[in-house]
């Protein structure tokens, strides 16, 4: 589903993604984890067309896509969530999740200016699209309340919701656990594993919570400096040494 | 009608309420995306000069000067958008001041440009001195039709697909992005709606102030327009019409304050946007006002009780 090539990302002086290489096949779940400062946002960045690669090639389905605008690549099926997030705060949840769909719309400024049967179908469509993700992220409640207001965990969900309003085939989850306890961490780990299972989406998750990674993921990249240094099953990776001394067992002091 | 008048509001008091209403609209546009721009008064300019011009030396009626100079304005907003709308905050705002200049000077020299292309005399924009006698042919009824016409796109923008995106660009450009919005397209498409708007207003004053000239539409023109819209207030679109209402009609209504006349508006609008830093039209900020005089209020019989 999604290929990257020799992926290379330079700031000026700093590579910080240096030679990556990866695949993340269609119907499974990739972890990516690694040290602060590896390189894991820009990378998300760089496959959702916010940044582009210095050199290196990333294909979607075989389409390269790494010199698109990102709300091209919103269209072709990829949707991310951000480490920090970023709703639309001073627009209610509903209206969120409305602007999510906008790639799937296609009413124009005129068929809203005169009511065509076009517009009042698609308003209609969206509309009932949105109810259905409030629901099944719980957020019906909140639905007129300003994003911006929301609870964190509201918030945390009204996001992964407002990227699958963009109906994408793959998702791109930037540490979505940032911030839950362990229950609330569990449960997203369920949420994905639907999403995957009930809806064939495609799942790149940025994380560093570790039983969430083995709850999750059939396969796990290592990033540390920008480079792959591992890459493997979550039980492989938890042997192997190199990991546990860049990343693992800086994490459990 | 009577009340209006005996306050001050006389029928061109109104007819310049409504203008700046429009004005204000057309700089509701681009703030609503969260583009600092202040072409708005560039475009009122072409929009005068071409509707001027195919009325009076083309002799056409002035609904053709209107589309005319709507449509000159709308055509000339892409190729200037495009480059300057990749700027953001107060660097979008100095470039696009920088075309209201450019503006400015070309249509000052446009006759002698003209000329030297094309080796005959030229005599349409006039230089400094501008293009006087020009017929008075904007009514009220115009100027209330176009704005009650503009209010209802105003609306059904909100309710559409398209002004969604405004409001994420505004927001968030890069989250608005990977929702699949073309933050290129929108950006664009508002600055020339709002060039069309504010090119409209150029067109419809003119044919009210019979004379114009390419000082009229300088940094000060830009820097009213966008009070209008700040002083409104532009949490909706209600507020740079009742921006451009009260800021055309308050020195007219202040007029028995003679010579103090400019401090006192001065002073009002200082204290609207000290008290009111939403605008006039934000309910949120007249609650907050509110509250915090009552408070006052409570606080000062509670230190009085104490002493
Ligand atoms: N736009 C940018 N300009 C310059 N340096 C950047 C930029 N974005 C990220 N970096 C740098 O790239 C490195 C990787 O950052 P990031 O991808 O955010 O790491 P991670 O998400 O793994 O914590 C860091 O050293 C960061 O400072
Ligand atoms: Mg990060």
């Amino acid at each position: 589903m999604l290929e990257l090539r020799s992926v290379s990302r330079l700031f000026g002086g700093l590579q910080a993604l240096n030679q990556v290489n990866m695949l993340v096949p269609a119907g499974k779940v990739v972890g990516l984890i690694g040290p602060n400062g590896a390189g894991k946002t820009t990378l998300i960045n760089n496959i959702s067309g916010l940044d582009h690669p210095t050199s290196g090639e990333i294909l979607f389905n075989g389409t390269p896509i790494h010199m698109r605008p990102p709300h091209h690549i919103a269209q072709l099926g990829i949707a991310r969530t951000y480490q920090n997030i970023r709703l639309f705060g001073e627009m209610t949840a509903l209206e969120n999740l409305l602007i999510s769909q906008h790639g799937r719309g296609s009413a124009s400024i005129l068929d809203a200016l005169v009511f065509t049967p076009r517009y009042l179908r698609e308003e209609r469509r969206l509309r009932d699209t949105a109810s259905d993700l409030l629901e099944r992220f719980h957020l019906t409640q909140v639905a007129k309340l300003r994003a911006g207001n929301l609870p964190y965990g509201d918030q945390r969900r009204l996001e992964m919701a407002r990227a699958l309003g963009t109906q994408p085939k793959l998702l791109l989850l930037d540490e979505p656990t940032a911030g839950m306890n362990p229950v609330e961490t569990e449960a997203l780990g369920e949420q994905i594993l639907r999403l995957v299972r009930e809806d064939g989406l495609t799942v790149l998750v940025i994380e560093h919570d570790m039983s969430l990674i083995h709850q999750v993921c059939d396969e796990i990249y290592v990033l540390n400096f920008g480079q792959i240094i591992a890459q493997g099953t979550p039980d492989e990776i938890k042997r192997n040494p190199q990991v546990i001394e860049a990343y693992l067992g800086q994490d459990e002091e | 009608m009577e009340f209006l008048r005996s306050i001050g509001i006389t029928e061109i008091v109104m007819q310049f309420m409504l203008i700046n209403a429009i004005l204000g609209l057309s700089m509701y546009l681009v703030l609503y995306t969260g583009m600092f721009s202040l072409a708005n008064a560039g475009f009122m300019s072409i929009g005068a000069y071409t509707g001027v011009i195919l009325t009076q030396n083309f002799d056409q009626p002035l609904w053709v000067g209107l589309l005319g100079g709507m449509a000159v304005a709308g055509v000339l907003a892409v190729p200037i958008g495009l480059p300057v709308l990749r700027l953001k905050d107060i660097y979008l705002a100095i470039a696009t001041i920088g075309f209201g200049e450019v503006v400015r000077i070309l249509i000052l020299n446009f006759d002698t440009l003209a000329g030297s292309l094309t080796g005959e005399s030229v005599r349409l924009t006039r230089g400094a001195l501008g293009i006087t006698g020009i017929p008075k042919i904007t009514e009220t009824w115009h100027l209330a039709a176009f704005l009650v016409v503009t209010g209802f796109i105003m609306i059904r923008l909100h309710r559409s697909r398209f002004g969604r995106a405004m409001a994420a660009v505004r927001q968030d450009e890069p989250a608005a992005a990977n929702m699949g919005i073309n933050v290129v397209y929108t950006k664009n498409m508002v600055f020339i709606m709002s060039a069309v708007l504010a090119a409209a207003a150029g067109v419809l004053k003119a044919h009210l102030t019979r004379t114009i000239s390419p000082g009229d539409y300088g940094f000060d023109q830009a820097v009213s327009i966008l009070a209008f819209a700040v002083l409104g207030g532009t949490s909706t679109w209600v507020g740079p019409l009742v921006g451009g209402f009260v800021l055309t009609a308050l020195p007219e209504v202040l007029r028995d304050f003679k010579q103090y006349r400019g401090i006192v508006n001065g002073s009002i609008l200082l204290l609207v946007i000290v008290y009111l830093p939403g605008g006039l039209v934000n309910p949120a900020g007249w609650s907050q006002l509110w509250t915090r005089l009552r408070g006052k209020k409570q606080g000062d019989t509670l230190t009085a009780e104490v002493s």
